[in-house]
């Protein structure tokens, strides 16, 4: 249901939902279950519920569609789709939104053979995800967490409400109980910030700003944990420092490969990764004749020290002032360093050295969208991770903690495939279309260096876009660049309303015709959802997905994992209810296309279905590799090893059995340091978590981005685009900056004053929860909110409807005032609003009536005629909250309605109209007779 | 109109921790959902899809602001049924269908013998009464009578649904009239106190206050430079092992 992936206990009576609840042995909620899984029964009520295959019979946008048998559907959509596996399978575009089957769905990519694939993650959090792999090896959420038992200090940036709720929400309340400070960066003081002990109001995009002020201050002072950066970082490498050189900027290596670093006793160059030379952090040496070389801690300490770094300079584009950045620099040293932690818990460090104790430094943090969804997220998420290491603060008690199967090596190995060559018409892909590139070698591009993807992911406009850029496919497929695309396969992605920059573009987008041959700029659109949402008419062929209680899942260790510090964590989710309506499971159905499309991971040698049972019949019997498969509990014939085994065909019953969920618990040795921790990193392989038991060297200066840098330098065979040169140039830096947001140097910003961004309420799931009756009366519709005194400059009064215009659009609302808002940011809750006629609410919802959508006010593309995206120059994370607005009051004539408005959307055929009355339950009273007097 | 017992053995009711809630409404819907198939069932939602839609909920959390400047801070307040000692709710009731039972202080409606009068919700200085339009009569939260005395359940899930789903622990549920029980403690350990005691209603649900902050702001901000660890030139010379 949601990306928490909480496990939930489903008590049914007489075949209907009588009650959801925690499941208290779950190792993500322990019992707890939030808002929105416990309106999961109005999920399976609500009547936007899609019924049977649909075909449109008439213009994209207006319908009428007609329903059609599942076998007419999968025909079409295998003559549509084995026509362009035939001859050009990049001419499938198959993106995913908010699942959790990517583990499957990038595989299905993979074997049509289109590297044009991708989840969400490129408007969501890549920048979190990639600045988290290619500086620690982990990152926040999934991929670690704060020790919430130990930490004493604990500094959050930017956190919706939505995120990791139930998780945070009780680690949070332990915190409170143990009196560890909590403080929250935010502009916006709701939510989690409303229970912080200091809530920074910080104006937007310039955290990392404030984040490079407080290592500035660390560094001057040093009170920073040197021996930790000299035995666990890449501090101590030597980096080439000669401009011309062409391997400027990238390691010193001896000649096996090895990173140099200072030999304190020699003074000469030394095997960095050598377990018993002394290193140093500062100072120069002669390398190669007149090749000076300089650890990098030095250089990031010159770059910290840097004047635009400075706390006065920062306090002036942060909001919080000089004293309060000091202050709380200040604050983190005390907690790192005098309120150290000694855990008498035996280990093995990476060079078998065994140790008596782990030491803590028990400041722990977190991030999120806040920070991601700018175009400096990516370099302001690896300032906070750099600031992490500065106080010693990783994997340590008291400190951020992986999660299994992380750490894993900065970057993971995993290249993305789609390079000339590896795209080949009527096979599969050779490799994965997603991955990490470490060298523009790696890029997905073609001999001229232009983009080979739709979304133009892994080109030089977005070099390490590792989740792919989803927000920008429908656009580019509208434009034909780089090329024109014959099918636009999507799932659970609500493109044409909240999903998109530029929603009104969107849609004339997906409704243009080639005014040459009348036919749609995107020919064909297969559109998979369990509901009517927005996207519904926009598609041609509408393949109705269950809901989340009538199918398997599978929450596996290859996408985004429910492990735990203390060890890896499964599970499934199987089917409590059977549909009512002639709707199938979208994995199944991807299952069933595969085997018509004659997929070879899907067929047997004699071309038979390889897995007749469907989804479920895959997570079992899939290997990746031998002895791996989507499930790591309870594998081997006879279900009694965990990680590695032989499929068992009783797998998923010893999953219920035991919870729906495995997880095991790894002895206290392996709790610590397991970037550099022998016992942990020989169970991470045996795991094929990593494919060495080498030390995980954490990456304060990251030479991957040297190599694109050197590159935009004229140097190798890989070169950028002229028009790319200076930016690659500019942003590949090896070390943490920040610079503002990309629109913003463009934009007037005079005539924009004001931030403008959103968050979702916890209480809602995307635009998921609107169909919701219960859901829907928590949040109904959305206000536009700002401070007080922003808008009595302007004579705004609480409720007035105001108008919000940006470079590319405006929209109208009602104003709420408040004081926990920073005061030049506007903020709403997203997805609330809603076309008229989607998710068969009654014309007159308030969802569309007052609920307002910022994805008008934000263009897809920076402003200039280059078609360079709106976007993470590094990760082409999308940049959502570099938004930029200004205010005013609407007229008296003007208030009432929000704007802007579209036509109704009409009722997909099959659907009944939403009742006027829900009396859910009263069939389950004892009572068993209606109660039900009408009174005058 | 109806008498409250002389007093009663246990005075079962909730204390909600002001400090550690963060407003996600977990427990307004699962009170929803628990309840809408319980004792009370249905919570009716009337017009559930549409402009004007008013739904039966025996929680409801509110979210204000207090405060100015860095003393500041956003409040999240559930709202439900405090089971008080002496409700007006109670004792103006007509027709003897509001009544606060002998063993256990629980505040409860007997549905057959309620006139949908809205006499109790007018007595109510809490807004702690919900009528359903649809039933014609009025529904109040429980304290979920068919979970905390239901032996089909472990005994550990003996708890109202609200204070079971909570993720942040802020709800807690026992009897307050035992000084021993852990929700006594509780409120004597956080200084709990009566919502609105001047209205004379005696509720037996204590709110926690926040704590006080671990934020000395002011003061903090104007001291001096952070205490030198050697600075950045004392890096000089050393080495460091691996």
């Amino acid at each position: 249901m949601c990306a928490c992936r909480c496990g939930v206990r489903v008590h049914l009576r007489d075949g209907k939902i009588r009650y959801l609840e925690g499941n208290p042995d779950h190792p993500v909620n322990k019992g707890v279950l939030c808002a929105k899984g416990s309106a999961g029964i109005m999920q399976q009520n609500s009547p936007a519920k899609l019924r049977k295959p649909l075909k449109r019979i008439g213009p994209r946008g207006v319908g009428p569609f007609e329903e059609i048998e599942w076998d007419e559907a999968l025909g079409i959509a295998t003559k549509w789709l084995s026509d362009i596996r035939k001859t050009d399978p990049r001419k499938l575009a198959f993106f995913t939104g908010r699942d959790q089957s990517q583990a499957f769905t990038g595989w299905w990519a993979s074997q049509f053979g289109t590297p044009n694939y991708a989840a969400h993650g490129g408007f969501c959090s890549v920048n979190m995800a990639t600045a988290g792999l290619y500086t620690i090896g982990g990152s926040f959420w999934e991929f670690g967490e704060p020790d919430w038992e130990r930490t004493r200090y604990f500094l959050m940036f930017g956190v919706a409400e939505d995120h990791d709720s139930n998780p945070i929400k009780k680690g949070i309340a332990r915190l409170k109980e143990r009196g560890a400070k909590f403080v929250s960066v935010n502009p916006v003081r709701t939510g989690y910030s409303a229970v912080a002990d200091e809530w920074v109001p910080i104006r937007p995009g310039s955290d990392g700003l404030l984040v490079m002020a407080i290592a500035r201050e660390l560094i001057a002072a040093g009170r920073v944990d040197y021996d930790w950066l000299a035995r666990y970082t890449n501090a101590p490498w030597l980096v080439i420092d000669a401009p011309k050189h062409p391997d400027h900027g990238s390691f010193a290596r001896d000649a096996d490969g090895n990173p140099l670093a200072i030999d304190g006793r020699t003074g000469k160059p030394a095997n960095a990764l050598r377990s018993d030379i002394r290193v140093k952090l500062t100072g120069a040496v002669e390398i190669e004749d007149g090749v000076m070389a300089r650890p990098a801690y030095e250089l990031l300490a010159r770059r910290c020290m840097e004047t635009a770094y400075s706390a006065e300079v920062a306090a002036t584009r942060t909001g919080v002032s000089a004293d309060h950045i000091r202050r709380l620099a200040r604050e983190l040293a005390d907690a790192a360093f005098k309120e150290e932690i000694r855990i008498e818990q035996p280990w093995t460090d990476w060079a078998g050295r065994r140790h008596t104790h782990v030491v803590g430094r028990p400041v722990a943090m977190h991030a999120m969208r806040g920070i991601s969804a700018h175009s400096n997220g990516f370099h302001t998420c690896r300032a906070i991770h750099i600031l992490q290491m500065l106080l010693g603060a990783i994997d340590c008690p008291g400190a951020f903690r992986y999660k299994a199967p992380f750490p894993r090596p900065c970057p993971p190995a995993l290249k993305p495939a789609g390079k000339p060559g590896e795209v080949t018409p009527g096979a599969p892909l050779a490799g994965s279309p997603l991955g990490f590139p470490t060298w523009p070698g790696d890029l997905i591009v073609d001999e001229k260096g232009a983009p080979r993807r739709i979304d133009k992911a892994f080109s030089w406009e977005a070099p390490i876009a590792a989740h792919g850029m989803m927000h920008m496919v429908i656009a580019n497929a509208h434009a034909g660049d780089p090329y024109p695309i014959d099918t636009l396969f999507m799932f659970m992605a609500n493109m044409s309303w909240n999903s998109s920059m530029n929603t009104s573009r969107t849609i004339e987008m997906l409704t243009d015709r080639d005014p040459a041959t009348g036919e749609y700029r995107i020919p064909h659109i297969i559109y998979s959802d369990a509901y009517a949402s927005e996207m519904v008419p926009y598609a041609d062929l509408i393949l109705p997905d269950t809901t989340y209680l009538e199918r398997h899942d599978c929450i596996s260790l290859f996408d985004r994992p429910i492990s735990s510090a203390e060890g890896p964590a499964d599970a499934i989710r199987h089917p409590v209810l059977t549909p009512d309506r002639d709707v199938r499971p979208f994995q199944d159905v991807l299952i069933d296309l595969g085997v018509r499309l004659g997929f070879p991971g899907l067929l047997t040698g004699e071309g038979a279905a390889r897995y007749p049972g469907g989804y479920a019949d895959y997570i079992v019997n899939h290997e990746r590799r031998p002895g791996l498969g989507l499930l790591a509990g309870w594998r081997g014939e006879n279900g009694d090893s965990h990680g590695r085994g032989a499929p068992n065909p009783d797998q998923i019953e010893r999953y219920k059995e035991n919870g729906s969920f495995w997880s095991m618990e790894l002895p206290p040795s392996m709790h610590w340091n397991r970037h550099a921790n022998a016992e942990y990193l020989a169970w991470a392989k045996d795991m094929g978590f990593v494919d060495t038991t080498d030390q995980i060297v954490l990456q304060i200066y990251s030479e991957p981005l040297v190599r694109f840098r050197q590159a935009a330098r004229g140097h190798g065979a890989h070169q950028p685009p002229a028009a790319l040169r200076d930016r690659i140039d500019t942003y590949f830096d090896p070390l943490p900056m920040w610079y503002p947001p990309l629109s913003h140097g463009a934009a007037d910003t005079a005539d924009y004053p004001l931030h403008a961004i959103t968050q979702r309420p916890m209480a809602m799931y995307h635009s998921w929860g609107s169909q919701n009756a219960w859901l829907r009366q928590i949040h109904g519709s959305n206000a536009i909110y700002l401070h007080r005194d922003t808008a009595a400059r302007q004579g705004i009064a609480d409720g007035d409807w105001i108008w919000v215009e940006s470079a590319n659009g405006q929209i109208k609302g009602q104003a709420r005032l408040m004081d926990g808002v920073e005061r030049n940011t506007i903020w709403t809750w997203n997805a609330i609003a809603k076309r008229k006629g989607a998710w068969n609410l009654e014309k007159d919802a308030t969802e569309a009536t007052k609920g307002v959508l910022f994805n008008h006010l934000i263009p897809e593309f920076l402003p200039g005629r280059a078609r360079l995206s709106n976007s993470d120059p590094v990760t082409g994370q999308a940049a959502w909250f570099d938004l930029r607005v200004r205010i005013r009051k609407a007229l008296p004539e003007e208030a009432g309605e929000a704007a802007p408005q579209f036509a109704p959307l009409p009722r997909p055929p099959g659907l009944d109209p939403a009742p006027d009355v829900l009396r859910y339950g009263e069939e389950f009273h004892p009572r068993k007779k209606p109660l039900r007097r009408t009174l005058p | 109109m109806t008498a409250l017992p002389e007093e009663t053995t246990k005075a079962l009711g909730l204390v909600i921790d002001l400090d550690t809630c963060v407003g996600c409404h977990a427990c307004a819907v699962n009170c929803k959902e628990w309840n809408t198939g319980g004792h009370s069932a249905p919570l009716t939602d009337e017009d559930p899809y549409g402009g004007d839609t008013v739904g039966v909920w025996f929680n409801r959390i509110h979210a204000f602001e207090v405060g100015e400047g860095d003393m500041g801070r956003t409040v999240h307040f559930p709202r439900s049924c405090l089971h008080c000692e002496t409700p007006a709710c109670v004792t103006v009731c007509p027709t003897g269908a509001s009544y606060k039972r002998e063993a256990d202080g629980i505040v409860l409606v007997d549905e057959d013998l309620c006139i949908g009068c809205k006499l109790c919700s007018w007595a109510c200085p809490y807004g702690a009464r919900e009528y359903d339009h649809d039933a014609g009569v009025m529904k109040k939260c429980t304290l979920c009578i068919d979970r905390i005395y239901n032996e089909n359940l472990p005994e550990a899930e003996r708890v109202p649904a609200c204070v079971s789903t909570c993720p942040a622990g802020a709800r807690h549920f026992g009897d307050l009239s035992d000084p021993a029980s852990a929700v006594s403690e509780l409120v004597a350990a956080r200084g709990g106190f009566d919502l609105m005691p001047e209205l004379g209603m005696k509720p037996t649900n204590k709110y926690l206050p926040p704590r006080p902050r671990t934020n000395t702001r002011k003061e903090a901000d104007s001291a001096g430079p952070m205490e030198q660890a050697g600075g950045f030139l004392g890096l000089l010379d050393r080495v460091f092992s691996r």
